[in-house]
């Protein structure tokens, strides 16, 4: 028999990047909060041997433990799905501050058309530039509404950057400088002008100077160490939940936090939540925590999984497209790259996870789709992360995978090759949806969510264009070899690390009839349950998720305080 | 009871041992056992003769091994491990640039990460239903098999295929027939008999002696980290404020036992 414990305020659902912002907002307003998260204890004092390749990046030791826990993934609906049964495509943080403990910190605001992609798409093509089986809708709000969110973000964090200079593009200032400007993103920057086009250095949340947040957070430089994305950062210079939003929380006397404790299920009655059922799994013993507020912040795919184990808010039904809980899941499409190959020596063992240089040219609507056959497109860039042995082995077209030709070329190329990558967007198709699966289960017997997804022609041919336009930035660079990537893409691999970057599934919205949440991520099936996450993302941008969670989150946590002063839907 | 073999001398080993010089142990074991270890592991030491005190002394390979308390085996069999070292050389070869797979001791890497956590798949989903036959590749690791039995039926199927084609052990053979048999495993044409492919055990090798070459030396590969110097890969340092705005820098790599000092 569980326990019930005391009532709390609001409670969390996992405590990374969403649940930080909201435990670190709610309390400093005065109310109690206790904050969920199944892993454990975090601090940067972890991090003295974190320049270890093998254990973080290719043994995953911050992500979750996948003997305990996973999903099942299929190319479609006809198919058995099957577990993600080894690490791949993409990773699960785990542990006080999640994932935003081992990403890389590049830190974006979705573009103006994202918010009001299916009326601006509308607007300049028509309906029938909208393909059979695209779900492509308006958020429920737009950039301007949410501009002040993601400047709360951009001071909490410190990010580090400077203006795009896209024309029409917005003109976003930064707390802190640009990261450095490094030779190979000199040559970038070079060559992407002279073919007319826009690069600025890519907005970075690895501080570029030491910096004071409003709340009295002072952190330092970052070192460009190179062990950056899969690693925690020894230095607190990468924005980490551990070191900005908990402390503030933490220091206010009314967060609790509980590690270990995994959250199973969103207990609910009559329409309005009660509490949450968790498992303390150090000792085995099951709590009740009953609350004013659920806030799930558990990432996208265990948010969807708790709602629908729960069984909160109306399940998508792929074949008669009602219901929304598990709807619009999408990913990012990142085959559009191209490698160059250089006679000269560059520094590419050193790096940060966030250093770089970038252009919009060909991301959102800023180029004509008239005659193209895809919408949207992609940030294009140049990443300088460290390129770290066992991970980066380029080698030029037609070069085997092993042996002696390989072995001298991978060696030669170590600090010789630049990669320009496409971080494509990713729309929703009716068919590519989350559920539950009917056979695996995790290790408290609960059944594991279940994926359905592979690329469209939409993907293919954007990865197509983008990896071409790549392809030619690499080439103006002076390689004298580029391969080019994204030319023929197949069935969604979930062998190859492609991107954290899952979208969708409790989407948010202006018509409660197609979307799970109003636009202060309020449910509109439970209006005590708030879903902060990119699973609130209609579709996804070309761009990194994290900056658009972190407005909606501070949105969010607005609409929350709003919520327990007056009660009932706030839109 | 394939291992009871094994299984039996060490307990012999940590039950009748006293005196653990290796004259004795083998005398020991030769009493314990009896019969039993003629042609076995064993046995074969037995008929060695033993080193003088000066020829231990001079022979670099014995000073090695007590320099290096690493080169010793935690799963593989002693032929097992020569197969392994011979396949991941032809992967990652010693060329002009610098040393391959053997002389960094990526096999003793392997051997070690074989015993532990990944060769055991301790972080993985290991629930059935299994559908090995059904799962295209790209939904990754679909085999009830862990990692290291991946490994030895893989090493099996090398020699099976050495004896097949060549009458030989797969580490005996010429270097042009090693790569050719490494190849049609790549390619999917062996069956390695076990419910993986015979391209799933060669991505799975071939990944662990990469890893071999470049992790961290205190996994027992990348000897000397001769494996970064040849990358020019610094390996684990503080910082590159003052590096990453100059041209090339050419850095001593340092590894993390630098870092720890207690
Ligand atoms: C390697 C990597 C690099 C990345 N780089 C970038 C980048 O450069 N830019 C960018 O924008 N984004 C990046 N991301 C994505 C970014 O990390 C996420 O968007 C962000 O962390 C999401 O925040 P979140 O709070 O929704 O989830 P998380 O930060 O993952 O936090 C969720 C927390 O919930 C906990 N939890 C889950 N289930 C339960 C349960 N049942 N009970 C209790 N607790 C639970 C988890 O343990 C976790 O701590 C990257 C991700 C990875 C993995
Ligand atoms: S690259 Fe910078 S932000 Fe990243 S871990 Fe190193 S010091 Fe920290």
């Amino acid at each position: 028999m569980a326990k019930t414990l005391p009532k709390t305020d609001i409670v969390l659902v996992g405590v990374g990047w969403a649940g930080g912002i909201v435990a670190a907002e709610l309390t400093k307003a005065g109310y109690n909060v206790v904050g969920l998260e199944r892993g454990k204890e975090r601090s940067t004092n972890d991090y003295f041997m974190v320049h270890d390749e093998l254990r973080y990046s290719e043994r995953y030791e911050m992500m979750q433990d996948l003997s305990k826990e996973t999903l099942t993934v299929r190319h479609n609906v006809k198919k058995r799905a099957l577990p993600y049964r080894e690490w791949g495509s993409f990773l699960l943080g785990d542990g006080l501050g999640g994932s935003g403990v081992h990403w890389n910190g590049q830190l974006y605001n979705f573009l103006p058309y994202d918010f009001e992609i299916y009326s601006k798409t509308v607007e300049r093509y028509g309906k029938g530039k909208i393909p059979e089986g695209m779900m492509i809708q308006d958020w429920g709000i737009t950039y301007k509404e949410l501009e002040p969110y993601f400047n709360k973000w951009h001071e909490m964090s410190g990010v580090s950057g400077e203006p795009n200079p896209l024309p029409g593009s917005p003109q976003v200032k930064y707390p802190t400088k640009p990261s450095m400007e490094t030779p190979p993103i000199k040559l970038f920057k070079k060559a992407a002008k002279e073919l007319g086009l826009h690069p600025y250095q890519m907005p970075s949340n690895n501080l570029s100077e030491t910096y004071t947040n409003p709340d009295g957070i002072k952190r330092g430089a970052c070192q460009y160490c190179g062990f950056c994305e899969r690693f925690g950062c020894e230095y607190g210079a990468k924005a980490d939940p551990v070191v900005t939003v908990i402390p503030v929380a933490k220091a206010t006397n009314k967060f609790d936090v509980r590690t270990h404790s995994v959250v199973r299920r969103v207990l609910h009655k009559d329409g309005k939540a009660t509490g949450v059922l968790y498992t303390d799994i150090t000792t085995g013993e099951e709590f009740i925590q009953p609350a004013d507020v659920v806030v799930v912040s558990a990432y996208v795919l265990n948010n969807v999984k708790l709602l629908l184990n729960s069984k909160l808010g109306r399940p998508y039904d792929p074949v008669t497209g009602k219901g929304v809980i598990g709807k619009n899941y999408a990913y990012q499409m990142n085959y559009g790259g191209a490698t160059g190959f250089f006679d000269e020596k560059f520094n590419m063992y050193g790096g940060a996870g966030a250093l770089g240089s970038n252009l919009d040219d060909y991301n959102g609507d800023y180029f004509d789709h008239s005659k193209l056959d895809f919408l949207h497109g992609a940030n294009i860039r140049l990443q300088q992360l460290g390129n770290r042995p066992i991970m980066n082995n380029a080698v030029p077209e037609g070069t085997p995978a092993w042996g002696k030709e390989f072995k001298d070329k991978s060696v030669e190329y170590a600090n010789r090759s630049i990669f320009i990558s496409g971080q494509g967007a990713s729309l929703p198709f009716r068919d590519n949806y989350l559920d539950l699966d009917p056979t695996y289960r995790d290790a408290f017997g609960d059944p594991l969510l279940r994926m359905t997804f592979n690329w469209k022609d939409q993907d293919r041919n954007l990865a197509k264009f983008i990896g071409q336009k790549a392809g030619e930035i690499v080439k103006q660079m002076g390689a004298k070899e580029v391969l080019v990537g994204g030319q023929k893409v197949g069935d969604y691999d979930l062998r190859k690390y492609q991107s954290t970057h899952n979208t969708g599934g409790v989407i948010m919205g202006a018509d409660p009839e197609t979307s799970a949440l109003n636009s202060y991520l309020q449910m509109w099936d439970c209006e005590n349950v708030f879903v902060p996450g990119a699973s609130a993302f209609a579709h996804n941008s070309g761009l990194n998720p994290t900056g658009t969670v972190g407005a909606l989150t501070y949105r969010a946590a607005e609409g929350i305080a709003k919520y327990l002063k007056q009660g009932g839907s706030l839109v | 009871m394939k291992w009871g073999f094994f299984v039996s001398i060490n307990e012999k080993k940590l039950n009748g041992i006293e005196d653990n010089t290796r004259r004795t142990f083998m005398k020991n074991s030769g009493l314990t056992l009896g019969g039993l270890i003629v042609g076995g592991a064993v046995g074969s030491l037995l008929g060695k003769k033993p080193m003088t005190k000066t020829e231990q002394a001079s022979a670099p390979m014995m000073h090695e091994m007590a320099q290096n308390p690493n080169k010793a085996l935690m799963f593989f069999t002693p032929d097992e491990f020569k197969v392994v070292e011979a396949a991941a050389e032809q992967i990652f070869p010693k060329t002009d640039v610098g040393p391959g797979a053997k002389e960094l001791l990526v096999g003793y890497y392997i051997d070690h990460q074989m015993a532990g956590t990944f060769g055991n798949n301790s972080r993985e989903y290991m629930t059935g239903p299994f559908y090995p036959g059904e799962a295209t590749p790209e939904l990754g690791y679909q085999t009830h098999l862990t990692r290291k039995e991946v490994m030895t039926l893989g090493i099996k199927a090398l020699n099976d295929e050495a004896a097949k084609r060549f009458k030989s052990k797969f580490n005996e053979l010429k270097e042009e027939q090693q790569i050719e048999i490494l190849k049609d495993f790549e390619a999917n044409k062996v069956n390695i008999k076990g419910a993986a492919t015979s391209g799933f055990f060669f991505s799975l090798l071939r990944k662990v002696t990469i890893e071999g070459a470049y992790a961290d030396p205190m996994y027992g590969g990348n000897k000397d980290m001769a494996g970064w110097k040849m990358k020019e890969f610094p390996g684990h340092q503080g910082s590159y404020v003052n590096v990453l705005d100059k041209d090339f820098q050419k850095i001593e790599p340092k590894a993390l036992n630098s870092q720890h000092s207690m």
